[in-house]
């Protein structure tokens, strides 16, 4: 290249689809038209269906399993115990205590036993209905408490019933307050009631490995497990994501991913797993029930003196996150408020429970529910408004949390509570001028009421949530980006290994590409393992630090760019910069097109990125920077209930939340009202019942989920108050309006029947007062 | 037992389909039509809902032989090849889909809805969509697509 032309240009505007923007989802298109491959969907020639016998018991000792009848039936190429496992038969996310199939001792209700492939999936469910197990069935251990406490209760595994014990210790352990209150609450059992099944095709490869597509949230955590499992190196056992029917932390732990490997293996044929509803209750973790006991103590002008809480979490039979939901619980126990005093004791137990790990809100949600019931009788103690005894405590940038963590950035407690408070309220009652619309009552078209008993309450509540991973975890997302010119432009391509399980983060990892690298074309790579980890779906974490590796990697190929141009132009590359497809110098004049200067070079950067490190707890204090960032969301709650029949309906569920900075405006709104939803499930409706040890309810018939008649109206405020340690500025967005969304549908339901409700999900007998 | 239907204008017939699949499964793992979802296989999502001989149902309650000789509409035929239907358009400029799996049952419902109610209220679109589940969008992005759907279904006639 000669002289480089000055040309007088228009700059042109920017590269539509960027960062702040909200351009459409890339898949958007083949998920409307039914060509979106989930995992449940996928199909080869000749392959064979797998399924699991579960134990009917949730203790128990095998004494035998026998195949013979099993083995025997047409159809039926495979059938393997625990016997077979070429490697380990123990899989977990940090203890690896879980068999991948029970051998001697069952410790849960569903846990799996033997597996089968057969060529139809009936055939192999009449299979597995074949195989004969004599199990010596024990009492289980069903009550955390005892678990925990009770030095006579058996021990479910080496080392004891208690997982995790976290204390936290600040201040002064014996202060004393003018005024207190004390609160014991429950929270049920939550299943996380993603819609596409646990599913996924394992395919044995010619090198003796085999290749797994499946719907997971970390492909390489399932990877390193499955290697354990298979007795293979990661060159062997390659993960591909399928597409993903939602997540919400239910795909955290392994669930079909080491059975349908064992058996493709086994067989030599490519072997399909996809759950049944039922099974999926069984298939995966669930929220942590928990009982939790509150001392608030304060003066009489509301400003929290000491808060004390005990918070028992029950894990169920295995650790799977246990110890992380421990943890946040305990660090985020008193909420988002400044307490000089504090003393909590947090457990996480086993039992033979269903096991419990990652949902949405992770340990937060939980704990929110007792504080806010908290603040909410603190306030009506003080007969102060609950709004105001929040905002003489909240919160705010500089100030200490229990952990002695600083907040060094923005927390606007008090703000988010004063918009929604400031939202508009919605009209006194439902009913429409001609009389009543039974679709706009409590009880809808049941035609419980027509308005009678009816009583309007309105509620508030906010949370606080952690957002990536914690206490010292080496948490980081890999990002492969690269540029090169296809068709005569410039297009980038982005490889990570992140999971997409449609919070939308493939939009993300576009808009950061095009702001970045100021192409249009970005081209996202089907997530597998022959990049890096991109490390978990989950702790609102993704957008922060796949799509801060996203950045770091174009910003490496963004600089090769430049040096390159700087050369065949001879300016200095730090007088260059990329916009919108070209290369801009100093005095804004467009020197060269970037399909110039790339010629047909490829341009290819991979980095690991990684947040500013976190740090262990103390175990006997609990004192620690354990946390990289913050989140808050405040919601507003109205309802509708009524009293003699103990029906609520929402009537609107109004959210303020601060992100940092809106990577996808359309997106992130979207992420709040799909977690308000499932707070609202919460809160009126969801709970996996399970008694002495058994699920009642494995089905969508009797474990309910709102429904667009459930889900009321919104209004969402969203605040941009940069994080100056995040890329952008961002916060993590996806957990915190799940996490205030129950306890303020709780404050409202109080607020309108007088009721005192200690548990969630809210039942109609609770409020009625019959049993 | 062999099956023949019309599945999206198509001829299709299968054999060997045993007495107790589903049209669903006949749908998804015999037909190669996997856009109908199977999210609880008992009636209580609406993610496989189809059109059979117009009427919208739950594929995953009906047995594959019922559908013997008769007329299946499933979410990928709700459009011409390369296009899409103002539900579809609209359920994705509306942000009404995430991860999706709940869509297309959706789209056949409000297809359906909008068919029989051009123009309907929001509690007549809660009422008609009550059957379909979604778990990731609280549904606020789903009116808006019905919404606006309707909207530009009545600027097309
Ligand atoms: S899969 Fe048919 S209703 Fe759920
Ligand atoms: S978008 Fe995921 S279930 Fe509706």
């Amino acid at each position: 290249m000669t002289t480089p032309t000055r040309t007088e240009q228009d700059l042109g505007t920017d590269i539509a689809g960027g960062v702040g923007e909200s351009p459409l989802r890339p898949d958007g298109t083949l998920k409307v038209k039914g060509e979106f491959a989930y995992s449940s969907d996928l199909w080869l020639t000749g392959m064979l269906w797998g399924a699991t016998l579960r134990s009917p018991h949730p203790s128990a000792r095998i004494r035998s399993i026998d195949i013979t009848e099993a083995v025997r039936t047409d159809g039926v190429y495979a059938v393997l115990t625990h016997d077979d496992i070429p490697g380990d038969n123990r899989f977990g996310l940090e203890h690896a205590d879980q068999p991948v199939l029970a051998g001697d001792v069952i410790r849960y209700q569903g846990e799996p036993v033997a597996i089968v492939a057969a060529d139809h999936p009936e055939t192999a469910r009449r299979a597995v209905a074949k195989i004969v197990v004599d199990y010596e069935v024990h009492e289980p251990l069903v009550d955390a408490e005892r678990a925990a406490f009770d030095v006579n209760a058996p021990a479910l595994h080496e080392g004891g019933n208690v997982l995790r014990y976290l204390p936290i210790r600040k201040g002064d352990p014996d202060a004393t307050a003018e005024v207190v209150v004390h609160g014991e609450y429950e929270v049920g059992m939550q299943d996380q009631a993603f819609l596409g099944p646990e599913s996924g095709l394992a395919v044995p490869a010619d090198d003796g490995g085999v290749d797994l597509y499946v719907a997971t949230q970390w492909l390489h955590v399932d990877q390193k497990q499955l290697c354990r499992v298979l007795g293979m190196p990661a060159g062997k056992v390659r993960l591909s994501l399928a597409g993903v029917g939602g997540a919400f932390g239910a795909r955290e732990d392994l669930s079909m991913q080491a059975h349908a490997c064992l058996l493709a293996l086994h067989t030599g044929r490519p072997v399909k797993m996809v759950y049944s509803r039922e099974e999926s209750f069984f298939g995966h973790v669930h929220r942590h029930p928990a009982t939790m006991r509150y001392e608030h103590g304060a003066t009489r002008d509301g400003r929290l003196v000491y808060v004390k809480a005990q918070i028992i979490l029950d894990g169920g039979a295995y650790a799977s996150s246990t110890p992380a939901v421990v943890a946040n619980a305990a660090t985020l126990g008193v909420g988002p408020y400044k307490v000089k005093n504090v003393v909590v004791d947090c457990y996480g137990v086993y039992t033979n429970n269903p096991p419990c790990g990652a949902m949405r809100g992770f340990g937060a949600v939980q704990a929110a529910f007792g504080y806010e019931s908290q603040m909410d009788k603190l306030a009506a103690e003080l007969g102060m408004d609950p709004v105001e005894v929040r905002n003489r405590n909240a919160l705010h940038e500089g100030a200490t949390m229990p952990t002695g963590q600083v907040v060094d950035s923005a927390a606007p407690v008090a703000e988010l509570l004063r918009r929604v408070k400031a939202m508009p309220l919605p009209p006194e009652t439902s009913t429409s001028d001609d009389g009543y619309d039974l679709r706009l009552l409590p009880g809808g078209v049941s035609n419980t009421t027509h308005g009678e008993g009816v009583r309007r309450g309105v509620g508030y509540a906010i949370g606080i949530k952690n957002v990536c991973f914690s206490e010292g975890f080496d948490d980081y997302s890999t990002a492969r980006v690269t540029l090169k010119v296809t068709g005569g432009d410039a297009v980038a391509t982005v490889h990570t290994a992140a999971a997409e399980v449609g919070q939308g983060l493939v939009t993300v990892q576009q808009q950061i590409a095009r702001t970045e690298l100021g192409v249009e074309q970005v081209v996202i790579q089907p997530a597998d393992t022959g990049v890096g980890s991109g490390g978990s779906t989950s702790a609102s974490r993704q957008t922060y630090v796949t799509g801060g590796a996203v950045k770091a990697a174009c910003e490496q190929v963004r600089a090769r760019v430049l040096r390159q141009a700087a050369k065949t132009l001879d300016l200095p590359a730090s007088q260059l910069r990329l916009h919108a497809g070209k290369l801009v110098s100093a005095d804004e004049a467009v020197v060269a097109a970037v399909v110039d200067v790339l010629g047909d070079e490829t341009i290819t950067e991979t980095v690991t990125w990684r947040h500013r490190p976190t740090y262990e707890l103390d175990e006997k204090t609990g004192q620690g920077n354990a946390h990289v960032q913050y989140a808050f969301a405040a919601h507003r709650a109205v309802v509708d209930v009524d009293v003699e029949l103990g029906l609520v309906r929402v009537v609107q569920l109004d959210c303020a939340q601060d992100v940092g900075k809106a990577m996808n405006p359309d997106a992130v709104v979207g992420q709040i009202h799909g977690g308000s939803a499932q707070g609202l499930g919460l809160a009126v409706m969801e709970e996996i019942q399970v008694s002495g040890g058994v699920v009642r309810n494995p089905s969508f018939t009797d474990y309910l989920i709102p429904t667009i008649l459930d889900m009321p109206p919104m209004r969402v405020d969203v605040l941009e108050l940069a994080d100056p340690h995040a890329p952008y500025g961002l916060r993590g967005v996806g957990e915190p309006p799940t996490i205030s969304s129950t306890p303020a549908i709780v404050a409202a339901i109080r607020h309108a029947t007088g009721a005192d409700l200690t548990r969630v999900p809210v039942q109609p007998h609770h409020i009625t007062g019959t049993h | 037992m062999r099956v023949r239907c019309t599945v999206n204008g198509e001829r299709q017939e299968i054999d060997d389909v045993w007495e107790g699949e589903s049209l669903l499964y006949a749908l998804r793992e015999r037909m190669g039509l996997p856009g109908s979802k199977n999210a609880c296989e008992q009636g209580e999502c609406g993610s496989c809902t189809v059109y059979l001989d117009g009427t919208p149902v739950c594929a995953c309650l009906v047995a594959a032989g019922q559908a013997h000789d008769r007329d299946v509409v499933t979410v990928e035929g709700l459009a011409d090849e390369g296009e899409l239907h103002p539900v579809q358009q609209a359920f994705l400029d509306a942000g009404a889909v995430q991860c999706g799996f709940c869509t297309p049952g959706l789209l056949v419902a409000t297809h359906d809805l909008l068919e029989r109610e051009p123009q309907p209220s929001d509690p007549e679109i809660r009422e008609a969509l009550a059957g379909n589940l979604c778990r990731c969008t609280g549904y606020e992005k789903i009116l808006d697509a019905v919404r606006q759907a309707a909207t530009a279904k009545a600027g097309q006639e």
